[in-house]
């Protein structure tokens, strides 16, 4: 059980946090026909939207009810209605997400109320689901804002059993799918087709890999997401097989899911390294009934191959890591597991999972925080957002890019590191990471009584044996 | 902010907006708005100050969404680049602790950083939660014993473009004319040359373009005490008002800086651009003209007719395979024409010109540039556009970052001209390298590949570029 370590300083130096309704807002972008509305000032949404745009390299749907200063102090109920039917006029969506903002809740907006007024005034947007999240950015971050809208999606839009006949295996091939924000686009395709090698049909939750997969669509523009979990589906949550839940983020909300359904809950910290994917392939196996498919069983053989091939140069490695809870543990467990050593763990904020982290001590804080850790406690090898590019330089290591913002590297945002074969890539890509950065062979040494004859100490600018001896410290 | 502070800077008198309605500053509509708060406007304009300490006192939103994602340069100090935050929690906002965070956060940056000068930026919560910054950076002045400059930018005050001005009246209240310029260092080869001194308002060295020009300011005995904010330093802020001209380079954002330094030292400004090689020589004559030096008047001619000799004949190839491209332009106030005078000085055909954030007087420049009936862009939605470089057969789609997805996905090609950008188009010299942007981004052979549908299927018609 890790210790957790909390932030002792003022001042955030290079911060790893981002903020709840950054989070929020990417869990609306992975439904279809989508678009987030912050309720707050304009730079709340614009943040946000240059956020993501230089992360995914995508045009961001995002909107702002644009607070000034006299409804900032007076009440912005009416910038809130406001923005809200712009929205829905403008755009027709089939989903809006309504989030607050620090500002908002500081001024003790109620969204909830207003948006039954809205609903009052505005019969004529009837069809347009609405989703209110409380998301103020002086507490949590990006995966606690991502998970308080999955949350609310889940309480506003999935009927209860009672209500609309659902009935867990109605739809025996159907599986929910929960996806925190650890996973990447490119892992949601990987889960996708490992799901369906089941003859099952995996429901994403939200789906970023239909919206945000960086796909060139066929339409020239469009002011919503051009993809994403359907809203229909939330009404067919219930009829599911089986839901899994990926990432310990979204327990709370999968947990309300089976609370209202009744459909079995399967949970998921991460899907990094070999155990954790052996469970998931069982879990998979005993829900469809067939046989794991020999394809899968050639990739844990590979996985296994690539854990031999990597322990030479893994195996006490000391990797230094820097991300929010559920990506930090799925790290931390993989480097574990392929016995490095973490000789940092540093998160942005508190979450229940840390605890399970194994590794001695979980830092909260930030980049600050790391680089020093590191380099007290020399680090090999570093991994991170591209914040952290920064900090590599500094201490001259190399770093694997993860989680948000990923901005300096064309692609990186869509890697896949879950499964055997995404596993197995990132072991690959830790291990190169020493190969070409990390060597500290046995320098060479000039004996004074066996000289090589074609040694020529002056020439080659080489320290002659005396002084070779010296640095040995052999006086 | 007092709301009477608020509205002088909303009224700005130097400003052609002020004579009609205030388009540029008017209230953004709740749920079609674009573009930054007035917080996002006074980091755009001071966090280029390389040697500050930039601190942002709020929670994490407004530092932690946004840090190091500007692409100003700095010859030396890397501190400007450090994400810098207070992180207030929720127990900091309800039991009113901001103030002793951001007290000792002072001291923690001055401790490990030594900065020349701590910078802190308010946000909407400190402002509305009450957080008195003045008092606690005059109190950690005092205490610390290095310059803490507040800088009252709450992103509800208003737009980005506010935020520029309240940035501007900072300087002027708590930094320029804090200290004295040192006598300019003595050129050997000319040592009789009468060295002015100017500053550049609203330069941010946006990927280094500054370093295109002032290899001419150098030549021509112009010291640039100061560029507004690019690659500058505290000390250099504070010699601010020792100029004889001030320049203003980039949109009307800073205009209360150069009005202000003319009413309260004399130096008379002017407005101009960088881009082009009609501007830039324009720019040019213009200080020579105010400085009012025959001498440096005959220098500077000689400069601008060896630079354009010496530019044309490296344009030459680039302006034969340009010509007759057509060009649709997006982008705010001042580049709205200095931007059409750089294409056009490249062969290229303006087909229209944003207009969303430029005056009277700007469209009157458009005009002279681009004829009486110069199509002008007032709302840029990303549809209209579209349609607009359809109509006009526009080959380029020449604007703002936020504009590039609204182009390449509709598989037109784009240039970003704006501050997120990667290239220098500043200067003699920079017309080169967007010579060469431009060719790079028409000529590519993806245009093609990415305009014809899967050999099985077919795209509709309305997808064709």
């Amino acid at each position: 059980m890790a210790e957790i370590v909390r932030r002792n300083k003022p001042l955030s130096v290079s911060p790893l946090k981002t903020s709840q309704p950054l989070g929020a807002s990417l869990a609306i972008l992975g439904l279809d026909r989508a678009i987030p509305l912050l309720h707050g000032a304009q730079g709340c949404a614009a943040f946000a939207k240059v956020f993501f745009v230089r992360h995914f390299r995508e045009p961001i749907p995002l909107q702002t009810t644009a607070l000034d200063q006299i409804s900032s102090i007076m009440g912005a109920d009416d910038s809130l209605l406001e923005g809200l039917s712009t929205v829905c006029e403008k755009h027709r969506p089939a989903a809006v997400g309504l989030l607050t903002t620090g500002l908002t809740e500081t001024q003790g907006t109620d969204i909830h109320r207003v948006l039954k007024i809205f609903r009052e005034r505005h019969p004529e947007f009837r069809a347009i689901r609405i989703v209110p999240v409380n998301t103020p950015d002086f507490s949590g971050g990006l995966e606690s804002g991502f998970a308080a809208a999955v949350q609310a999606m889940i309480d506003h839009w999935t009927p209860s059993v009672a209500a609309s006949g659902v009935r867990p295996g109605r739809r025996p091939r159907q599986i929910n799918v929960l996806c925190g924000p650890s996973l990447t686009p490119g892992d949601l395709e990987a889960l996708k087709e490992l799901i369906e090698s089941f003859d099952l049909h995996p429901l994403l939750l939200p789906d970023l890999s239909d919206s945000l997969d960086g796909h060139l669509a066929i339409d020239e523009f469009s002011p919503l997401t051009t993809g994403g979990t359907p809203v229909a589906a939330f009404a067919a949550l219930g009829d599911a097989a089986a839901t899994l839940v990926i990432g310990a983020s979204l327990y709370p909300a999968a947990e309300r899911l089976a609370q209202r359904t009744g459909t079995p809950l399967h949970r998921f910290d991460h899907l990094w390294g070999l155990e954790a994917n052996d469970r998931l392939i069982m879990t998979l196996a005993g829900i469809a009934g067939c046989p794991v498919p020999a394809r899968l069983e050639r990739q844990r053989a590979q996985l296994q191959d690539a854990m031999l091939d990597t322990h030479f140069l893994l195996g006490q490695a000391r990797l230094a890591i820097a991300a929010d809870a559920d990506l930090l543990h799925a790290a931390c467990t993989l480097g574990v597991e392929i016995g490095a050593e973490i000789v940092a763990a540093v998160t942005s904020c508190r979450a229940t999972v840390l605890e399970r982290i194994p590794v001695a001590q979980v830092h909260i804080g930030d980049l600050e925080d790391v680089e020093q850790l590191a380099q007290r406690n020399e680090a090999e090898l570093l991994l991170g957002n591209s914040h952290m590019a920064d900090v590599a330089q500094r201490l001259a290591l190399p770093l694997l890019r993860m989680g948000f913002p990923l901005y300096d590297q064309i692609g990186a945002y869509r890697r896949t590191w879950i499964g055997y074969r995404g596993s197995r890539q990132t072991l690959f890509d830790l291990a190169n990471g020493l190969l070409g950065a990390h060597q500290q062979p046995v320098m060479p040494y000039h004996s004074l009584y066996s000289p090589k004859p074609d040694h020529r100490p002056e020439e080659h600018g080489h320290e002659t044996a005396t002084a070779s001896m010296d640095r040995h410290g052999w006086h | 902010m007092k709301p009477s502070d608020l509205a002088a800077l909303i009224d700005e008198p130097a400003c052609t907006h002020n004579l009609k309605s205030k388009s540029g500053c008017a209230r953004p509509k709740p749920g079609a708005a674009a573009g930054g708060c007035a917080f996002d406007g006074a980091q755009i304009a001071l966090l280029p100050i390389a040697d500050v300490a930039h601190i942002v006192h709020g929670p994490i939103s407004c530092a932690g969404n946004s840090w190091d994602n500007r692409g100003a340069r700095s010859t030396g100090p890397a501190l400007y680049r450090l994400g810098l935050t207070t992180d207030l929690s929720e127990q900091d906002v309800i039991m009113g602790r901001g103030e002793k965070r951001l007290f000792h956060a002072i001291k923690q940056v001055v401790d490990s950083h030594a900065p020349a000068a701590v910078f802190v930026y308010s946000t909407c919560v400190t402002a509305l939660i009450g957080d008195d910054l003045e008092a606690v950076c005059k109190a950690a002045a005092r205490r610390w014993g290095v310059p803490v400059i507040p800088i009252d930018s709450a992103g509800f005050f208003g737009s980005k473009n506010l935020g520029n001005r309240i940035a501007g009246e900072a300087m002027l209240k708590y930094v320029i004319g804090g200290r004295e310029p040192e006598p300019p260092p003595v050129d050997s080869a000319r040592p009789e040359l009468r060295v002015h001194d100017i500053n550049l308002i609203g330069e941010y060295n946006i990927a280094g373009e500054l370093w295109h020009t002032l290899p001419l300011f150098d030549e021509l005995g112009l010291r640039v005490l100061c560029s507004l904010s690019g690659d500058a330093r505290f000390q250099e802020i504070q010699t601010m008002h020792r100029a004889e001209v001030n320049m203003v380079v980039c949109s009307r954002a800073m205009l209360n800086v150069a009005r202000k330094l003319k009413e309260r030292y004399g130096a008379p400004w002017f407005e101009g651009s960088f881009y082009g090689v009609r501007d830039v020589s324009a720019a040019l004559r213009d200080f020579a003209r105010l400085l009012d030096d025959p001498d440096l008047h005959t220098r500077t001619e000689a400069l601008i007719a060896r630079e354009e000799a010496r530019i044309d004949a490296e344009l030459a190839p680039w302006r034969e395979r340009l010509r007759g491209k057509r060009a649709l332009l997006y982008t705010g106030g001042v580049k709205s024409w200095s931007i059409v005078a750089a294409l056009q000085d490249l062969g290229l055909t303006v087909v229209a010109t944003g207009t969303k954030k430029s005056t009277e007087e700007d469209k009157e420049r458009i005009r002279e540039l681009m004829g009486e009936d110069a199509q002008m862009i007032d709302d840029g939605n990303p549809r209209g556009l579209l349609d607009l470089a359809r109509a006009n057969q526009a080959d380029i789609l020449i604007a703002g970052g936020r504009n590039m997805y609204t182009a390449i996905k509709a598989r037109l090609p784009f240039l970003d001209v704006n501050q997120e950008r990667e290239h220098g188009y500043a200067g003699y010299q920079g017309m080169v390298t967007l010579a060469r942007q431009l060719v790079r981004a028409l000529e590519n052979p993806v245009w093609d590949a990415v305009r014809h549908p899967a050999p099985w299927t077919t795209l509709p018609e309305a997808a064709h570029g």
